[in-house]
């Protein structure tokens, strides 16, 4: 296992924390196209959101870049704006799907057809 | 031995694991617990970039105030039928193929930046420890103390802080939460009609 083996030695870079923020990504997505549960599409939205703030964080990092790092507190301002948003979302869209339970009596969006039921 | 990059390892193949399973799994219960696992690992990640605040924070909100929300939503919802919905297989065949397209696209770009890889000659040495939770308080309200020596002029005049955006999330907040109080009451005739 050399790749295992260098991991362990060699100090970690921004493209490290960008290799996690898109395996969070793509499991988001892959999530949010494959579940028929409305909270797992929720599930996948966080996931997704989560990936774009560990490449924020990443980014501003003074710890991971040398001579380049001159966003500082950027990146991590960007990723609180981003975590006060996704609750907020996460909050309406519960709301919404709680909704759609009580009319319907489901939570599968691929019964979610019509606009006013 | 390098003690952050085994750190690093740790909370990255928690983060990743957890979040392959949150995909996998069909039980909807099951989905929720490993969601919180996995994002309790992306704060150890923060943790581990100098982001002690904003781990902090994941933590807090993410974890301990959005995860609880969604496992109560689970739990008002979680008849027999809709805990464990299954995807069909071709369905699930697909997605995950364009998945890994797509996710060997994005390591192959992350992979392939000059400015991102792994320096010996970090800004902060690893033994620094940098305070954040009082600059940040700062740039909330319009004070950037961690760019006072910026030597780029023209970035100079961007660096006003974040107060206008902190307002207008601020207001943001306050509407969607009225708005989702307002979707989500009990609504008497509609539940006795069903």
């Amino acid at each position: 296992m050399p790749i295992l083996a260098s991991l362990l030695t060699e100090p970690i870079g921004v493209a490290h924390y960008m290799v996690v923020g898109a395996v969070l990504f793509v499991c988001g997505v892959v999530c949010m196209a494959t579940k028929r549960n409305a909270l797992g599409i929720l599930m996948g939205i966080e996931l997704v959101l989560n990936g774009a703030n560990v490449n924020l964080v990443a980014l501003g990092s003074p710890y991971l870049r040398g001579e380049s790092a001159t966003l500082m507190l950027d990146g991590q301002l960007m990723a609180m704006f981003v975590i006060v948003l996704a609750a907020a979302e996460a909050a309406v869209a519960l709301a919404i799907a709680l909704n759609f339970y009580n009319n319907f009596g489901s939570i599968d969006v691929d019964r979610a057809n019509q606009l006013k039921g | 031995m390098n003690w952050s990059s085994l750190l690093f390892l740790l909370c990255s193949g928690f983060a990743g694991v957890f979040a392959i399973a949150v995909v996998l799994s069909n039980n909807i219960v099951r989905m929720a617990f490993y969601l919180v696992l996995s994002l309790a690992a992306t704060a150890g990640l923060f943790f581990l970039a100098g982001a002690d605040f904003v781990g902090a924070m994941q933590l807090m909100i993410y974890v301990g105030g959005t995860l609880v929300l969604l496992v109560f939503g689970v739990m008002l919802t979680a008849q027999s039928q809709f805990v464990s919905m299954r995807t069909s297989s071709g369905e699930l065949l697909t997605a995950l193929m364009l998945g890994g397209a797509l996710l060997f696209v994005l390591v192959f770009t992350a992979m392939n930046v000059p400015m991102w890889q792994p320096t010996n000659q970090p800004s902060v040495s690893e033994d620094t420890p940098v305070l954040t939770a009082t600059p940040i308080g700062m740039a909330l309200e319009g004070y950037r103390v961690d760019q006072l020596e910026q030597p780029n002029p023209s970035l100079r005049r961007g660096m006003s802080g974040y107060l206008f955006p902190f307002v207008i999330v601020s207001v943001h907040l306050l509407v969607v939460l009225v708005g989702a109080a307002y979707l989500a009451r009990a609504r008497r005739h509609h539940t006795e009609s069903a």
